[in-house]
C-alpha cells in the first residue's frame, strides 16, 4: 500500500498491463515522448518503446477508428483522446462503429478497446474544453462507461476494463490527476458496474461519481456539523450501472440526491432518479433531488465557471430541502 | 497497354527576402514604401503584443497563451494582403493577422483572460471567432467562400491553421469541396515545424504540405514563411485567383514556433536547442529591418520612436483590458440560447441570488 496521486494509479495500471499482455498498445496526441499531456503516460514510451506507446498525428476520428480496426485484429488498444471533449471529433466511431460492431457482426468480433480521456470544468479552458460527457456515453448500450473518483478505484478499474471484452470508456477527471490516496501494491482488478460506499450515513443517500464524489464527501462533512448523516454513494461508472447499490442505500436513507458535473438537462441524474422512483417509491421520505451545472455552455470567465458547476454548498441546500 | 506518366506535378517555393535582407527585384510585390514601412510596423507590433501577453500571464492577468514569436511574417505578410472585406477564420496563434486588420488588441487581451466578448469583432472588421478545436474551422471557411459565391460578392474567405491541423479530416474535406465547388478560399498553414510535442515529419510523411493542395485539385505553394513579401505576395495571388473565379489556394508558410506551444509547456523537454539557434538566425523581423535599412527608409531614430509609440500602444491595451467589467451571470445564459427555458430562467435567478 502506498499513497499516490491519480495520475500515478493510472500510471500503474497502464505499465502493469503493458507489461503483462504484448496485445496491448498505447496511442494517441503527444502520449508517446511527451509522456501525455497530463504526464499520465510517464515513463511508456522508455519502457516500451514506440512499437507499443504510439504518437499519432491530431486527428481523433483516426485514432479510434485505427484503435477499432486494431482492436478487431486481435490487438487490445488503449487509444488516449487528448481531453474528452475531442472524442466528439470521433463520436461516429464510438457509437456507430466501435460500440456495435459486436452486434454488427452476430456477436463475432469483439472490440475490446479502451478509449481513456481525461475530462471536467474547473480549469478555465472555455466552451468547447470543459465538459464532462459521461451521461451522454451512457445513452449508448454498446459501449461502458466508467469514471473513478479515488486513486485505488482508477487503478483497479482500468486494469479490468484493459481486460474486458466490450469497448470501455474510462473517463478521468482532469482535477483529480494529482489527488492522493492509499492505493494497493501491484495486482488491482475492481470489477465494472460495483458501486463503492464513499462515505456511510443514516439520512441521505449522495450519489455520485468522479469529481464530486469529493464535492459530496464535502457536503456530507457540512451537514455532519448540522446534525444529517449523509452517505455518499460512488458509482464509479455509469455503464454497468449498479442500480442495486443504490436501491439497497436508498431503502435504509429513504432519501437521495444525484449529483454530477455536467448539464442538469438531460443529465444521469434523471436517470436514476427515474429508476429510484419505479423500483422503491414507497420507500422514500422525500422526492429525489438533482443537483448539477446550469444549462449553459461553459464560461471561459473563472466566477463565472465556477457559478455555472455544483459545489458542496449546492450539495447542502438541496440536501436541506429534504427536510 | 504501356504503363506511362498520365500526371506530373511539381510544387514551387517563394522566397523574395533574403535573411541578409537583400530582396529578389524581379519578385519584388508592388507594395509602396509606405507600404513596406507598414509591414515593418505590424511585425513590431505583433512581436510587442505578444511579448506583453506572456509577461501578463508570468503575472497572472492573463490565461493559457500561445505565443507567436519567429511567426510574424506568416501572420502579418497574410494579413496585409487579406483586404478588409475578406472573411477571416484564424485559428489561436494568428495576433499578426488580427493587428493587421485594426482589431483592438484590448480585446484579443480580453479573451486570453477568460472573456468571450473579447471576440465580439468590431463593426467593419471581418475576423471570426478562434477555433481551439484544431481544423474544424476550415470548413467554416469553405462554407463562408460557398455563400459568398452564392451571393456574387467581391471577397475571398480565409483560414488559417497549423501544420498538426493538416492531420484532421476536416481539413481534407474542406479542401476537397473547395476544389469541387471552386470556391473563393485561401487556406493559410503556418507551418512552424511543431504541434505541441509532434514535429512536422511525425505529422505527415508527405515531403511538404503544400502538396496536399494537388491531391483536391487546387492550387498549392510553399513560401518561406519568415518572409513576409514573400508571405504578402502569395498571398495576394491567392486572392487576386480567387477573385477571378479561379477557385481556392492552400499556401504553406515555413516558418517556426520560437515559444512553447503555450504558457502551459516546455518546449526543452522534447526539441533540440541546435534547430531553436538555427531559426534564430532567420528571424523574420531582422530581416525586413535589414531590408528597410538597405533602402535607406529606417534609421535607429526610426525605431526608438517606433518603439516608445508601440510601448505606449500596449499600455492603453492593457489598461483598457482590465478596466472592462468581467461578464456577468446574465451574460452565461444569454450567449447559449436566444430565448432561455422557464428552467434557464430558474437558473439565472439562482445564480443572481447567489452570488451577491
Ligand atoms: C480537435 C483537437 N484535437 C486536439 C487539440 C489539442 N491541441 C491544441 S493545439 C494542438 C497542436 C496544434 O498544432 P498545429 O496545428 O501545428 O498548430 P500550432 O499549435 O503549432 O500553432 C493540439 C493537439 C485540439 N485543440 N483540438
Ligand atoms: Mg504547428
Amino acid at each position: 500500500m502506498a499513497e499516490i496521486t491519480t495520475r500515478e494509479a493510472i500510471n500503474q495500471a497502464l505499465h502493469e498491463e503493458l507489461e503483462r499482455d504484448e496485445k496491448i498498445i498505447l496511442l494517441g496526441e503527444d502520449v508517446g515522448l511527451y509522456e501525455g499531456s497530463f504526464k499520465v503516460s510517464k515513463g511508456l514510451y522508455a519502457a516500451f518503446g514506440e512499437q507499443r506507446v504510439i504518437d499519432t498525428p491530431i486527428a481523433e476520428a483516426g485514432i479510434i477508428g485505427m484503435a477499432c480496426g486494431a482492436a478487431m485484429g486481435g490487438l487490445r488498444p488503449i487509444a488516449e483522446i487528448m481531453t474528452v471533449n475531442f472524442a466528439i471529433v470521433a463520436m461516429d466511431q464510438i457509437v456507430n462503429h466501435v460500440a456495435k460492431i459486436h452486434y454488427m457482426f452476430g456477436g463475432q468480433l469483439q472490440v475490446p478497446l479502451v478509449i481513456r480521456a481525461p475530462g471536467g470544468g474547473g480549469n478555465q479552458l472555455g466552451a468547447q474544453h470543459s465538459h464532462s460527457l459521461e451521461g451522454l456515453f451512457m445513452h449508448f448500450p454498446g459501449i461502458r462507461v466508467v469514471c473513478p473518483s479515488f486513486p485505488a478505484d482508477a487503478k483497479g478499474l482500468l486494469k479490468t476494463a484493459i481486460r474486458s471484452a466490450d469497448p470501455v470508456l474510462f473517463l478521468e477527471h482532469e482535477e483529480l490527476y494529482g489527488v492522493k490516496g492509499d492505493v494497493p501494491d501491484g495486482e488491482l482488478l475492481i470489477p465494472l458496474g460495483v458501486a463503492d460506499i464513499k462515505r456511510a450515513g443514516r439520512d441521505v443517500t449522495l450519489i455520485a461519481l468522479s469529481k464530486m464524489v469529493y464535492t459530496c464527501l464535502e457536503a456530507a462533512e457540512q451537514l455532519a456539523a448540522e446534525g444529517i448523516d449523509a452517505e455518499v454513494l460512488d458509482l464509479r461508472g455509469l455503464n454497468p450501472l449498479d442500480m442495486a447499490a443504490v436501491i439497497e442505500s436508498v431503502g435504509r436513507t429513504r432519501r437521495a440526491i444525484t449529483v454530477e458535473e455536467s448539464w442538469l438537462t438531460g443529465g444521469w441524474g434523471g436517470e436514476i432518479a427515474a429508476r429510484i422512483m419505479e423500483t422503491c417509491f414507497d420507500v422514500l421520505d422525500a422526492p429525489v433531488l438533482r443537483v448539477a451545472a446550469a444549462d449553459v455552455s461553459a464560461p471561459y470567465n473563472k466566477q463565472l465557471e465556477q457559478l455555472a458547476i455544483p459545489h458542496a454548498e449546492d450539495v447542502v441546500t438541496r440536501v436541506k430541502e429534504l427536510f | 497497354m504501356p504503363k506511362q506518366p498520365i500526371a506530373d506535378f511539381t510544387i514551387e517555393r517563394l522566397s523574395i527576402l533574403a535573411p541578409s535582407g537583400q530582396a529578389d527585384e524581379s519578385l519584388m510585390p508592388d507594395l509602396s514604401d509606405s507600404q513596406l514601412l507598414q509591414l515593418y510596423e505590424l511585425l513590431s507590433y505583433t512581436r510587442m503584443a505578444d511579448q506583453r501577453a506572456l509577461d501578463l500571464q508570468r503575472e497572472g492577468r492573463l490565461g493559457t497563451y500561445p505565443a507567436s514569436l519567429g511567426q510574424e511574417a506568416a501572420q502579418v505578410g497574410s494579413g496585409f494582403a487579406l483586404r478588409s472585406q475578406d472573411w477571416i477564420f484564424p485559428a489561436f496563434r494568428e495576433l499578426g493577422v488580427f493587428l493587421c486588420h485594426n482589431y483592438p488588441l484590448e480585446l484579443i487581451y480580453r479573451y486570453w483572460s477568460g472573456d468571450e466578448r473579447g471576440q465580439q469583432s468590431p463593426e467593419g472588421c471581418n475576423i471570426f471567432p478562434m477555433s481551439i478545436a484544431v481544423g474544424t474551422h476550415i470548413l467554416h471557411a469553405a462554407g463562408a467562400a460557398l455563400a459568398a459565391k452564392y451571393r456574387g460578392d467581391d471577397l475571398v474567405a480565409a483560414a488559417f491553421l497549423g501544420d498538426g491541423g493538416t492531420s484532421k479530416g476536416d481539413f481534407h474535406e474542406a479542401l476537397n469541396m473547395a476544389g469541387v465547388y471552386k470556391l473563393p478560399l485561401v487556406v493559410i498553414c503556418q507551418n512552424n515545424q511543431w504541434a505541441i510535442s509532434v514535429s512536422r515529419q511525425a505529422q505527415t510523411a508527405a515531403q511538404t504540405l503544400a502538396q496536399k493542395a494537388l491531391s483536391y485539385g487546387i492550387h498549392g505553394l510553399q513560401v518561406d514563411g519568415n518572409d513576409v513579401l514573400a508571405v504578402y505576395q502569395a498571398t495576394h495571388e491567392a486572392i487576386e485567383r480567387a477573385r477571378a473565379g479561379e477557385g481556392a489556394s492552400f499556401i504553406e508558410c515555413e516558418t517556426y514556433r520560437m515559444a512553447d506551444h503555450t504558457t502551459a509547456d516546455d518546449a526543452q523537454r522534447y526539441r533540440d536547442p541546435q534547430e531553436v539557434e538555427k531559426w534564430r538566425q532567420r528571424d523574420p523581423l531582422l530581416r525586413m529591418r535589414r531590408f528597410l535599412d538597405q533602402q535607406r527608409l529606417w534609421s535607429p531614430g526610426d525605431q526608438e520612436q517606433l518603439e516608445l509609440t508601440l510601448k505606449e500602444r500596449l499600455n492603453r491595451a492593457v489598461r483598457a483590458a482590465e478596466s472592462a467589467a468581467p461578464p456577468g451571470a446574465e451574460e452565461m445564459f444569454r450567449y447559449t440560447c436566444h430565448q432561455l427555458s422557464s428552467r434557464q430562467q430558474e437558473q439565472l435567478k439562482e445564480c443572481l441570488d447567489g452570488s451577491t
